[in-house]
């Protein structure tokens, strides 16, 4: 064929025509913003890792003045708030069974004496495990409440042989929020990419232009690069008002590039509004599109990007799945970018990938789009 | 312009030529056996219930469906392999509305112009023209979706007009337009012929079927009868016979009753009756005398196309069809 690859008349008209689309719509423009906002505002507040205070109930078998100074190490924690003294392990049972205390710390009455005799005591805590996450924090404080105590009363006769100085970079509080809104940013794009241009795509087939269109000498690559353009734009702007969100709102700190984010960003939005494309190849309804959007992306980039839960302590088939997924690279970029600050070449394979994956998804659905009816 | 505007067809070969063509949707043919020559410069009309395969037809000749079976070209281009070259050639309106409701009138002009490269020096007075003959010069701002249906359906064939295509398909254009925006429609389309353009057209209505220079009956996906209306009313045998009869539904009953079926229809208040012979048309007379209902006229008329259509499609012996 002989044919030149491309007629930018044909190309521009497209663009022309889905920008007017857009601009005589203002619910789907406003859909376009509303969506990362309401999602960044619930997800943000809502998922959070973070244990602020922990409520204990405490059963002092012993009421000696050790016992009391150990249960006071839990309050000057900052972790626990005593929500009560209890005479028996019926009442423990009991505020464990209701919810109204995450712990139940038992301490023996031979306590006191046994620390006179250099005997070491033995208290009982109780977890509620029914929250395994919550469980497993609170027994790490509970633990090291315990070690602190024990190493206050031996520091008079014993030196510690290691003095273990304890430092988290990048984000020295652990607050949970710093990780998750980068990577919220990363999974919320990737659903609202593909949603658009699928959308936009099954609309045409829906509405009987793209029977009229497929009759013309219009091209794929014209046809889906006149898709892809406007949402593009659009695409920009939602990681625009989402990182300001992010930054403002939820007082992340974007420590990274500014236009390394940017650049970033746009090889995601290729990647992700020609995800859309190929799903409008299958789906010629805008039902199904949306549908077959919200499952290829919205669960994979919650839950295998890495955004939530570490891919290293997936099972090894999962990780090795996690590769196709597109929000994978994009949660690692966007993170390092954020509280990491790091330069593009630590991040070379998640920017090979992502090139990778535009570049193929792209391809696909130029082979896979037939300008024919079934 | 990428491609070039010969068509590389000799002067006396068929614009379009079908051979054997076919199109199944899983075990269902919705045509077949579809062998045609249609001249430049022709009106070809398909003519046709609902479901007889028109818009299958049109489909596979505009390279948007695969046929199933056959082979066709169109302008000079293999419906298969040739496709992309054949859409510079020709303009397809489909059946649906395919224009774009958000945009204006002057937009989805424009962007069909862009869509076939139309330089933009002959775009200007062509785009006058266009909307001036189909009266869309007062609306040229407004919303496609504000329009009329018969202003949508001329919008369309300016639309589909903007590149000066060899060959027109229009599948059931008039359907459920307006006798006033009918009447421009066809007005377009005979100056269009006039500039030697190939009109491909479906329609469902018989008068609009006597316009065209050659007819397809369709019937259950078989190109039943092809020829000038002209001569497919010639060619039914026998004579046909207007009633003028007191009770018509009740005339038609006993008719019914004595006739094939076919032979015996009710238009409007008055029966037609098809008979072999003047033997035929007495004995049918008497019969209604018999039944004490009073005859008021009988007279031979001519038959329309429609005759034509309802006489064929009962004669058609049904393994041809299926």
């Amino acid at each position: 064929m002989n044919r030149p690859a491309l007629s930018w008349i044909r190309l521009a008209a497209l663009v022309r025509k889905e920008f007017i689309h857009i601009s005589r719509d203002p619910r789907s423009l406003a859909m376009a913003f509303l969506m990362p906002m309401i999602l960044l505002i619930l997800f943000g507040y809502a998922i959070s890792m973070d244990i602020k205070t922990l409520d204990l109930a405490v059963y002092d078998q012993d009421k000696s003045a050790a016992s009391r100074q150990y249960v006071e190490g839990y309050q000057a924690s900052g972790y626990f708030r005593v929500a009560g003294s209890i005479e028996d392990y019926a009442s423990a049972r009991a505020q464990l069974d209701r919810g109204q205390v995450h712990l139940a710390l038992v301490i023996p009455s031979h306590f006191a004496r046994d620390l006179e005799q250099g005997r070491s005591p033995k208290v009982q805590v109780i977890a509620d495990g029914t929250d395994a996450n919550t469980a497993t924090i609170a027994l790490g404080y509970a633990e090291a409440v315990t070690n602190r105590f024990s190493t206050v009363r031996q520091h008079a006769t014993i030196e510690l042989a290691v003095d273990n100085r304890v430092r988290v970079w990048y984000n020295p509080d652990l607050k949970s929020r710093w990780f998750i809104i980068p990577g919220l940013i990363a999974v919320i794009m990737s659903v609202i990419t593909a949603l658009l241009t699928s959308l936009t795509v099954s609309r045409e087939w829906e509405s009987g232009t793209m029977e009229q269109l497929i009759a013309t000498p219009v091209q794929p690559i014209e046809l889906f690069l006149g898709k892809m353009a406007p949402y593009f734009v659009i695409g920009v702007a939602d990681v625009l008002f989402s990182v300001a969100m992010g930054v403002w709102v939820f007082g992340v700190p974007l420590r990274g590039s500014f236009l390394f984010l940017l650049g970033v960003s746009s090889m995601f939005l290729v990647g992700g509004l020609s995800l859309g494309i190929l799903i409008s190849t299958v789906a010629k309804s805008q039902l199904v599109a949306s549908q077959l959007a919200m499952i290829l992306t919205f669960l994979p980039a919650f839950l295998l990007s890495g955004f939530l839960y570490s891919i290293d302590n997936m099972p090894r088939f999962l990780q090795v799945a996690t590769h196709v997924v597109q929000s994978r690279y994009f949660v690692d970029v966007l993170k390092a970018i954020f509280l990491k600050a790091s330069p593009p070449r630590f991040l070379a394979e998640d920017l090979a990938f992502l090139g990778l994956f535009a570049v193929v998804v792209f391809v696909a659905a130029l082979r896979k789009f037939k300008k024919k009816l079934t | 312009m990428s491609v070039p505007t010969t068509s590389p067809l000799p002067p006396s070969a068929g614009i379009i030529e079908t051979e054997g063509l076919g199109r199944a949707f899983g075990e269902l043919w919705a045509v077949r056996g579809l062998t045609l020559n249609v001249r430049r410069g022709e009106v070809f009309g398909l003519v046709g219930p609902d479901g007889a395969g028109k818009s299958t037809i049109i489909r596979m000749l505009t390279g948007i469906l695969p046929p199933t079976e056959g082979a066709a070209t169109v302008a000079g281009f293999p419906i298969e392999g040739g496709e992309e070259q054949l859409k510079t050639r020709i303009s397809y309106m489909s059946q649906r509305f395919g224009l774009y409701a958000d945009l204006t009138v002057e937009e989805n002009l424009s962007f069909y112009g862009d869509l076939y490269e139309v330089p933009r020096r002959e775009r200007g007075p062509l785009e006058e023209r266009l909307l001036g003959f189909s009266n869309l010069t007062p609306f040229r701002k407004r919303l496609a979706s504000n329009l009329s249906g018969g202003m949508k359906q001329k919008l369309g064939l300016a639309c589909a007009l903007i590149h000066k295509p060899e060959i027109l398909f229009l599948d059931e254009p008039t359907n459920g337009v307006d006798p006033a925006s009918r009447r421009d429609f066809w007005r377009i389309l005979y100056a269009m012929l006039k500039e030697g353009v190939t009109v491909f057209v479906s329609t469902a209505y018989l008068d609009e079927a006597e316009r065209c220079s050659r007819v397809g009956l369709m019937h259950g996906g078989r190109m039943i009868q092809c020829d000038t209306p002209q001569r497919l009313k010639q060619g039914i045998p026998g004579r046909l016979v207007e009633l003028e009869a007191g009770q018509p539904r009740a005339a038609l009953e006993i008719l019914s009753g004595r006739f094939d079926s076919g032979h015996v229809s009710l238009f409007g208040g008055k029966l037609h009756l098809y008979a072999d012979s003047e033997e035929e048309v007495a004995q049918a007379l008497a019969a209604l005398g018999e039944a004490g209902i009073e005859v008021l006229g009988a007279k031979s008329i001519p038959p329309t196309l429609e005759d034509v259509f309802i006489q064929q499609v009962t004669h058609t012996p049904q393994e041809a069809v299926s």
